[in-house]
């Protein structure tokens, strides 16, 4: 059974001056299962955050709409948890209290906030910076708080608009294996955007393809490569294969973009 | 010296003072070398002088306390009524639809001129002297506020959001830390100005505070009074600045670079 589904969605942006609208989504369909790691894999500037955004219940489609559990999505709210590109680590708090802001606005105790907070900040590694406050963090570091902040809200569903993008290629990786060690045990349903193929292959479960602008989808590829997924999967043969074949979706779309 | 270089601070330090050594030596030789009236400037020693008899003998002090009294009273009352809306400007637009145009009308409204005014509804007390500081600086409050409010990352909105914030825990949670320092900043500028109200409103019809002596001593012909007052102001100005930073950066660790 589907835990998210995706129905018809189109967003369309007004024109600016008179101007002709520009339709940024095709009317797209997509079909989340329970547990499933579904990277959306497209050029800059597809609609791909677009999408994401609204099914965060950030934006509105112009058309079509979302079912989370059977349930429309009308707007933002903690069972959908949000890691973005910028780092939005609320800068006045620290580390461990930018992990309890949504458990603390659930009206939980402080004990228990305190001890699910003290969990996460060792699942992300981050033990001894606790009382540090984020600008004393480098990227990786933010962004993993930002992961733990958004999974101590245990959301039905992580969405993760190219949470990396930002980061070096190395620190990059290890978030990678970070994220995907994390979802290995736990099996949270997670939507990941990325424009990175290396990356939409090595985490998922599912990698769908957007074309250009108006953005919709091109291909659906299931990456059947076995779990747990170690670092050096990168470079075996199965690996590349996928990589070759999305290389060549994703350029022709690029092309066509320019 | 290059662009944007920085410098050590005892050598900054040692600038800032150069530039008051500088300005006290020039105005020696202006007076003591005779190059202008007695009448109508006096030199430094006599200031001092004149500023000590007035300590000692006329009870400066208590003239010093009530001016101090009025800015900070008035100033609270303004910074009690402007910070509220402000925040509500910068959350709800049509909040901001509402005030804003009046605000803006408002905030070009002199002061001073309101002063006639005042002394016919209040009388000559301590009633007028706080409503003129309270006229001068709750709209420039206002508009500052509400601009700074209204200028917080919308990222930070968004994640509050998808973390499960409610409207208010947008307010409380996300508008209101985020703002804060900026906040802190536009009431340590604007406790600034309050300062030059305070003096306009002393000049005329009061009986005490720093302004009234300047008034008494301008009729005494007596300058270096007046210029004792205006430096005592200047340093109170300075004294209560260097504590209000001391005080944001106690408050706010979290937005220095």
């Amino acid at each position: 059974m589907s835990k998210l589904r995706i129905e018809g969605v189109a967003r369309e942006f007004p024109g600016v001056r008179g101007g002709r609208p520009t339709r940024a989504l095709e009317p797209i369909d997509l079909a989340v299962a329970d547990n499933d790691f579904i990277t959306i894999l497209g050029p800059s500037g597809c609609g791909k955050s677009t999408l994401l955004r609204i099914v965060a219940g950030l934006d509105s489609p112009s058309a079509g709409g979302v079912l989370l559990d059977g349930q429309p999505v009308v707007g933002p709210g903690p069972d959908r948890g949000m890691v973005f590109q910028s780092y939005t680590l609320f800068p006045w708090l620290t580390v461990e209290r930018n992990i309890r802001f949504g458990l603390r606005e659930k009206g939980m105790s402080e004990a228990r906030q305190r001890e699910i907070a003290a969990a996460y900040i060792a699942r992300v590694g981050l033990e001894g910076f606790e009382n540090h406050f984020p600008k004393m963090l480098s990227g990786g570091m933010q962004q993993r708080t930002a992961i733990a902040r958004a999974l101590a809200n245990d959301p039905k569903i992580l969405l993760l608009d190219e949470p990396f993008g930002a980061l070096d290629n190395q620190t990059r990786g290890l978030m990678q294996e970070l994220l995907l060690g994390i979802w290995e045990s736990d099996r949270k349903t997670v939507l990941f955007v990325t424009h990175d193929i290396e990356e939409a292959i090595f985490m998922a479960s599912r990698v769908v393809v957007m074309s250009a602008r108006p953005g919709r989808i091109k291909a659906d590829v299931a990456i059947d490569l076995p779990h747990p997924r170690p670092y050096t999967l990168k470079t075996s043969p199965e690996f590349s294969a996928y990589k070759a074949r999305l290389t060549e979706e994703i350029r022709s779309e690029v092309l066509k973009a320019r | 010296m290059k662009p944007l270089r920085e410098i050590a601070p005892g050598a900054r330090w040692a600038l800032g003072v150069a530039f008051f050594v500088v300005f006290v030596a020039a105005w020696e030789i202006y007076t003591l070398g005779g190059f202008v009236d007695r009448i109508f400037l006096a030199d430094p020693l006599t200031m001092l002088q004149e500023g000590w008899l007035l300590l000692v003998r006329y009870n400066f002090a208590y003239d010093i306390g009530m001016t101090i009294w009025r800015v900070f009273g008035g100033f609270v009352l303004a910074a009690a009524v402007a910070v509220p809306i402000g925040v509500l400007m910068g959350a709800y637009k049509p909040v901001e639809a509402f005030f804003e145009p009046f605000v803006s009308f408002a905030r070009y409204l002199p002061a001073s001129a309101f002063i006639p005014l005042l002394i016919l509804w209040a009388g000559i007390g301590e009633t007028q002297k706080l409503l003129v500081i309270f006229i001068g600086s709750v709209f420039q409050i206002i508009l500052m506020v509400a601009v700074s409010v209204g200028s917080t990352r919308r990222d930070l909105v968004e994640a509050a959001y998808t973390l499960g914030a409610g409207d208010g825990g947008i307010i409380g949670r996300v508008l209101l830390p985020s703002s804060a320092p900026g906040i802190a900043e536009i009431l340590r500028l604007v406790l600034g100005w309050a300062w030059t109200y305070v003096i306009v409103a002393e000049l005329i019809g009061s009986s005490s505070g720093i302004g009234h002596m300047i008034v008494d001593s301008q009729a005494l012909l007596n300058t270096g009074q007046i210029i004792f007052g205006i430096i005592v102001i200047g340093l109170i100005g300075l004294v209560s600045d260097f504590l209000f930073k001391a005080l944001n950066r106690r408050l706010f660790p979290w937005s220095l670079q």
